[in-house]
């Protein structure tokens, strides 16, 4: 415990030193946004229906900005070679990396939701339940992103190996996403939010588990 | 004897013998390669505890490499080593409570100040954090006035000096410099071979990288040469410079 509190303080100071890197990736989301409501047009029934793929693809995409980003810092200097020799352990170096990811992420789509009201006309009766699904989509999406990117980080391409590894993965948390998304904006007669929040839960719960087993094995020689 | 170092190895073969503590290195055959190149070839030495060695070699000799293996940073292909009586690959952890390394890099982020870079190394090794207790170590290596600066803005020396205050801040049994001068300033230098009186003081054993043979050898109590990731050189440190520096042709074989 001492050591993930360790590497949370890390990250937040990495963090706290970061905001025009935070801004330049939400900047980025917004502008997604925009050219995917110029290539649906005015047609307002189109936007609404489609509006909670729109905000999910705009942050899956901003999302991998964000997790190459984190790494950065680390390797610029070997910094995370550094703290493995103190020795921190790698358990706690993953969770911290991957809570900071998560938060902004979090942080990114709930930033992007007026965003997305005010483009596509959406609705948004239920905004705490929105909030909730936000952080369990963000969730799936950091867990196997961040042990992606450190996967990446050495590689002379990681800007497109990371999506390259990450997309495919990720296709269950996007579909949950989306899905229970619409359902909350667009009205859940069946009750059927239920069923895809419960899929975003089992998957984040695996891949939490899984990958903070797999990170120590992944940033060793 | 100068040499309480127990360097009767040679080309990877020595006889243990009796011991009571254990050596601070005792490494076998170490071997590693990048791609298809060896870089350190069935490398075997032994450092008594307390005591501190200079390893010299031309550049691509294998020297970091040796230094990487023994702090546990990378792992051998072949051979094995135990650091304190524990064994690299088998006690990593423990290998890694013990030793410190001051690498080729700086392991600083960029963004922090020097006083907050400290501060993560405390905490992870669960060492006081708070600014009182990291500027004495600050001052030890002449930054306290840039302690609340971003590395970013600190020049290649004071990042060398911040690095040496980080390793200070292991106190473990064994400590391995690689190229402890480099960068550094002539009072730099003289911050290199106080601090490393500190480390002899508080009985730590010490193996140092480095190119200035003189000033190594006045240091250290052995010393060592890789030429092409082999060991070709043992014996002690103060034989070294009149040996003919690095050349190869002139380095006698190893005893």
């Amino acid at each position: 415990m001492t050591q993930l509190l360790a590497a949370l303080r890390k990250e937040w100071l990495l963090q706290s030193r970061a905001f025009a890197a935070l801004l330049a990736v939400l900047v980025f989301g917004a502008t997604a946004l925009l050219l995917f409501s110029f290539a649906v047009g005015p047609n307002y029934d189109l936007l609404r229906g489609n509006a909670p793929g729109f905000l999910w693809l705009a942050l899956l995409l901003s999302s991998t900005l964000t997790l190459a980003e984190s790494f950065q810092a680390e390797m610029e200097h070997r910094a995370l070679e550094g703290q493995l020799l103190l020795p921190a352990t790698a358990t706690a170096v993953y969770y911290a990396k991957a809570l900071a990811n998560w938060a902004q992420l979090t942080v990114l789509g709930i930033a992007m939701v007026p965003l997305m009201v005010a483009l596509y006309d959406a609705t948004m009766p239920r905004p705490l339940a929105l909030l909730g699904i936000i952080a369990l989509g963000a969730a799936g999406l950091s867990a196997p992103g961040t042990l992606y990117a450190a996967m990446t980080q050495q590689a002379r391409s990681r800007q497109t190996l990371l999506p390259l590894l990450l997309f495919p993965l990720v296709v269950p948390v996007l579909i949950a996403a989306v899905k229970a998304t619409s359902l909350l904006m667009l009205g859940d007669p069946m009750g059927q939010v239920w069923s895809w929040t419960l899929l975003l839960v089992a998957f984040d719960a695996i891949h939490w588990s899984l990958c903070g087993l797999l990170f120590g094995r992944v940033v060793e020689d | 004897m100068p040499g309480a170092i127990l360097a009767s190895v040679a080309r990877g073969r020595y006889d243990a013998g009796p011991m009571t503590n254990p050596d601070a290195i005792d490494a076998r055959g170490l071997c590693r390669r990048y791609g298809r190149r060896w870089a350190l070839v069935d490398v075997s030495f032994r450092v008594a505890a307390g005591t501190s060695v200079m390893v010299a070699g031309r550049n691509g000799s294998g020297k970091s490499t040796l230094l990487r293996i023994v702090s546990t940073a990378i792992r051998a292909d072949r051979g094995t080593a135990r650091v304190l009586g524990h064994d690299i690959r088998a006690e990593r952890e423990t290998v890694r409570r013990r030793t410190a390394l001051l690498s080729h890099a700086s392991y600083l982020y960029e963004s922090l100040t020097a006083l907050e870079n400290l501060a993560i190394a405390a905490r992870f090794l669960g060492r006081e954090a708070r600014r009182a207790a990291l500027l004495p170590l600050l001052a030890e290596v002449e930054l306290a006035e840039r302690a609340d600066d971003a590395v970013s803005t600190f020049s290649a020396g004071m990042r060398k000096r911040l690095a040496l205050a980080r390793t200070l801040l292991q106190e473990g049994g064994l400590v391995l410099l690689d190229e402890p001068y480099g960068e550094l300033d002539p009072p730099g230098f003289r911050l290199v071979d106080r601090l490393f009186g500190t480390l002899r003081a508080r009985g730590c054993a010490v193996l140092m990288a480095t190119h200035l043979l003189e000033r190594g050898a006045a240091l250290c109590d052995e010393g060592i040469v890789l030429d092409g990731g082999r060991l070709r050189w043992q014996g002690p440190a103060r034989d070294l410079p009149s040996l003919g520096g690095l050349d190869p042709a002139t380095l006698p074989e190893g005893r």
